[in-house]
């Protein structure tokens, strides 16, 4: 049988409305959500409560919103790390371990020690974090390298780097820098961590318990900077070039090899600042396990963000929300069904920009039986 | 190009407020809320047969630790999951001991903390809470645990276990679970006396001071029983790790090991035993399941802490450095309680050791035996060295240090046991 109505789906032939892309993330987003409170409410769980919850958790009040907000630093910068390498369609899978590099290479400026811990701060600080970009664009040249030189896939090379990262971290902490045969460096002494709003909790007392530190502030400077050079530089029109038709990038004359190993520089230099950081502002020694996946998690927000990186922070702070919010929730693992539901629903909706789809009238009279 | 921007801004912004809205959905047909209210009555009702442990924002299956008016506010930080059938669940066996045992008390946990990450926002979030007193079991979670203490003077954090303490409201908590481990290593020589194999492992953990001081402890036992045994040493670097824990229990059962011995988490050696074969499990009183696992050397930190609450909720806990015995009733040999059966490979041993090993156990408990006469002299070790001369015991500093990191021992715990036939690990 035949309905009045044809689904019509087509594909696009032309450009689709500005503002699409943003409605369906959003609209991804929302289902994810009502997805998610019909499997809570199937496994007896109360889906209002839990709304409420994490509401208050992660937005109902200063120490809360700080909470999340140092959440969502590292979050913002992986993202950004990913979007720039997705821009030029580079899958770098490797922020997890341009991460730990960036961590490891900022600890070098404490146990080496590169600076005393009372050299000035300003100098201290900016040390760790051009060592952490450092660290994690080292990580971003090898698979640049060799994917602009010998065509290796980056997908294989920044994944395989992950854990060659995680296992270098492990041999520092472990061998060389371990505090009382921990999986731990000693603590980094106050000269070398990130200035905090509980810094200042002496003369103002409501900042007691205030962690936002100041990597927050430098990860929405690196979200302005990657915007620049998105929307207002000549390279970023040329990474985007590149990304769209790398044939016709390398017709106008544009050196692809060496724009592949610059932006998986600027790509792991970002999750390298990560890295810097989560030890510097929030761990305050090197260890083990210092990201629970935040390198991973930074692809899903690059994606969800649809590579915009002023989107990236607002994504961040909502994924910085589910984790906070999330692990509150015994047992534990809510937050990654919901960020795993965001993501499948967001990569779905990408149908919707390749496709138009819409209910169009049969013109031929509906004659019942006629199909059956 | 500013317009899209724009609209990308605004969408977004959108999914923020849709955070509230993720309650919202629920919210406004009146049929979902009518049933979530009969969902809520449900348990409640239920609530009164269910016993242990309901924390008090239902959430239905979920829980969401907060705080309950009127009663003391207990709260738990685990580093794995609840139910992990090793270290984390005898903590949370425990909780559920405090919440049955002391009166007027409320607890709740927060599971899979990462430890350097998310432990100091969690154990804040549960201060800010009003929680009076947070446990946090596992070794990363030491200076988040100061920090947060210094911040809440009111709430006292007993962190388990690590080496700080402020003297006030944070404390350190560990016990003496040597003793265990030297009348495990009784059972473990017996049974391989018994079966004509004289070869014994030792899955051990970090090069830490407690990693050699329980492997001695283990070896002393075993000399007990069995002289000529001598014991075999695998090193993992991690406490919980299924795969590597296995890996490291089939090396020693392929090198001819009859019996293993654990210091990490899961019950490996027992479930990685050939037949004929046997393991030694630890942590979890339960995970001592199959039948090739001889005993399991278990935590019972109930009675300990319940101990602590009501110290605290007198106003009577300092938090300094606290080292129970074991005969406080925190640890204990699975198979040798009042109503517990001995598993089968222990039942089997000869008679007479069999008598030996439960007339020392319950010395142990008693407190008629503890932890330094464990390590009390002769010791040699293996490189044929007098380390504890006849009549002299070690004292806590040589049990619990190394020169290497700072201690003020005399006999530091850096030797290995006569029977050991392991290299000592490199400190640098």
């Amino acid at each position: 049988m035949r309905l009045p109505v044809d689904l019509v789906v087509e594909k696009r032939t032309e450009d689709y409305p500005k503002w699409l892309p943003a409605a369906t993330s959003l609209a991804a987003v929302i289902l994810a959500f009502i997805i998610s409170g019909i499997i809570l409410k199937l496994i007896g769980g109360d889906p209002v409560q839990v709304g409420k919850f994490f509401w208050s958790a992660t937005f109902g009040s200063v120490a809360t919103i700080s909470d999340t907000l140092v959440k969502a630093t590292p979050l913002i910068l992986v993202g950004l790390a990913c979007s720039v390498a997705f821009r030029m369609k580079l899958w770098n899978i490797g922020a997890e371990g341009q991460f730990y590099m960036g961590a490891f290479f900022a600890s070098l400026v404490v146990l080496v020690p590169i600076l005393p811990p009372d050299a000035p701060k300003p100098l201290i600080l900016l040390a760790m974090a051009v060592m952490g970009m450092i660290g994690g664009a080292i990580w971003g040249f090898v698979p640049g390298f060799l994917k602009a030189k010998f065509a290796v896939s980056e997908i294989i090379t920044t994944l395989m780097l992950n854990y060659v990262a995680i296992l270098w971290n492990n041999f520092w902490i472990f061998d060389r820098w371990s505090e009382g045969g921990f999986q731990m460096t000693r603590l980094f002494e106050r000269g070398y961590w990130l200035p905090r709003l509980a810094d200042y909790a002496r003369e103002y007392p409501t900042l007691s318990g205030i962690t936002l530190h100041l990597g927050f502030v430098v990860a929405l400077l690196a979200a302005v900077l990657v915007w620049w050079i998105f929307d207002r530089s000549r390279w970023g029109y040329e990474i985007k070039l590149i990304g769209d038709n790398p044939n016709a990038a390398r017709y106008a004359g544009l050196n692809i090899a060496r724009n592949i190993i610059l932006v998986m520089m600027l790509s792991g230099a970002l999750a390298g600042l990560a890295g810097m950081s989560e030890i510097s502002g929030v761990v305050h020694r090197l260890q083990e396990r210092i990201s629970p996946q935040y390198g991973f998690t930074g692809i899903i927000i690059a994606w969800v963000a649809k590579l915009n990186p002023f989107a990236v922070i607002l994504v961040s702070i909502l994924f910085g929300a589910l984790i906070v919010a999330g692990r509150e929730i015994q047992p534990s693992g809510l937050a990654a069904m919901l960020q795993g539901i965001i993501l499948f629903m967001v990569i779905s909706s990408d149908v919707l920009l390749r496709y138009s789809i819409r209910l169009q009238r049969t013109t031929t009279p509906v004659t019942a039986g006629s199909d059956a | 190009m500013s317009n899209k921007r724009l609209w990308s801004l605004l969408a977004l912004l959108l999914v923020l407020v849709m955070l509230v809205a993720a309650c919202a959905p629920a919210a406004t047909p009146a049929p979902a809320a009518d049933q979530s209210a009969s969902a809520q009555d449900t348990p409640a009702e239920e609530a009164p047969a269910q016993a242990p442990a309901d924390t008090s924002t239902d959430a239905g299956t979920y829980q969401i630790p907060t705080t309950e008016e009127g009663k003391y506010n207990v709260a738990f930080v685990y580093v794995g999951p609840h139910d992990d059938g090793g270290w984390t669940q005898a903590h949370d066996q425990a909780r559920e001991f405090v919440e049955n045992n002391v009166a007027d008390v409320h607890t709740a946990y927060v599971e899979n903390v990462a430890e350097g990450a998310d432990a100091e926002q969690v154990i804040r979030s549960l201060a800010r809470k009003g929680f009076d007193v947070i446990f946090t079991t596992s070794f990363g979670f030491m200076d988040a645990s100061e920090i947060v203490a210094s911040e809440f003077p009111d709430v006292d954090i007993i962190h388990i276990s690590g080496f700080k303490a402020n003297g006030e409201n944070f404390g350190n908590l560990m016990g003496s679970m040597e003793n265990m481990k030297y009348v495990a290593g009784m059972v473990a020589g017996a049974r391989a006396k018994a079966d004509g194999n004289p070869k014994l492992g030792y899955i051990a953990t970090f090069p830490i001071p407690e990693e050699l001081r329980l492997g001695n402890a283990f070896g002393l036992g075993v000399e007990e029983t069995c002289p000529e045994c001598t014991i075999d040493v695998r090193w993992i670097f991690t406490w919980h790790d299924p795969v590597l824990e296995k890996e490291a229990a089939s090396s020693l059962f392929d090198s001819g090991a009859q019996v293993v011995m654990t210091g990490a988490d899961t019950p490996a050696p027992a479930e990685a035993a050939p037949d004929g074969k046997w393991g030694i499990t630890y942590d979890y009183q339960y995970n001592c399941t199959n039948p090739q696992c001889l005993t399991s050397m278990y935590w019972n930190w109930g009675p300990v802490y319940a101990n602590i609450v009501d110290q605290s909720r007198n106003g009577e806990y300092v938090g300094g450095w606290e080292y129970f015995d074991s005969d406080t009733g925190g640890m204990g040999l699975f198979g040798f309680g009042e109503d517990e059966e001995l598993m089968p490979g222990v039942a089997s041993i000869p008679e007479e050791d069999l008598a030996m090993i439960k007339e020392t156990y319950m010395k142990f408990l008693s407190g008629e035996l503890d932890r330094f006469d464990v390590f009390s002299g002769p010791i040699t070790d293996n490189q044929g060295n007098l380390v504890v001369p006849e009549g002299v015991s070690l004292k806590q500093e040589d049990l619990d240090g190394f020169k290497e990191f700072g201690s003020e021992c005399e006999t530091c715990m850096y030797w290995w046991n006569e029977n050991i036939s392991a290299e000592l690990p490199s400190l640098d």
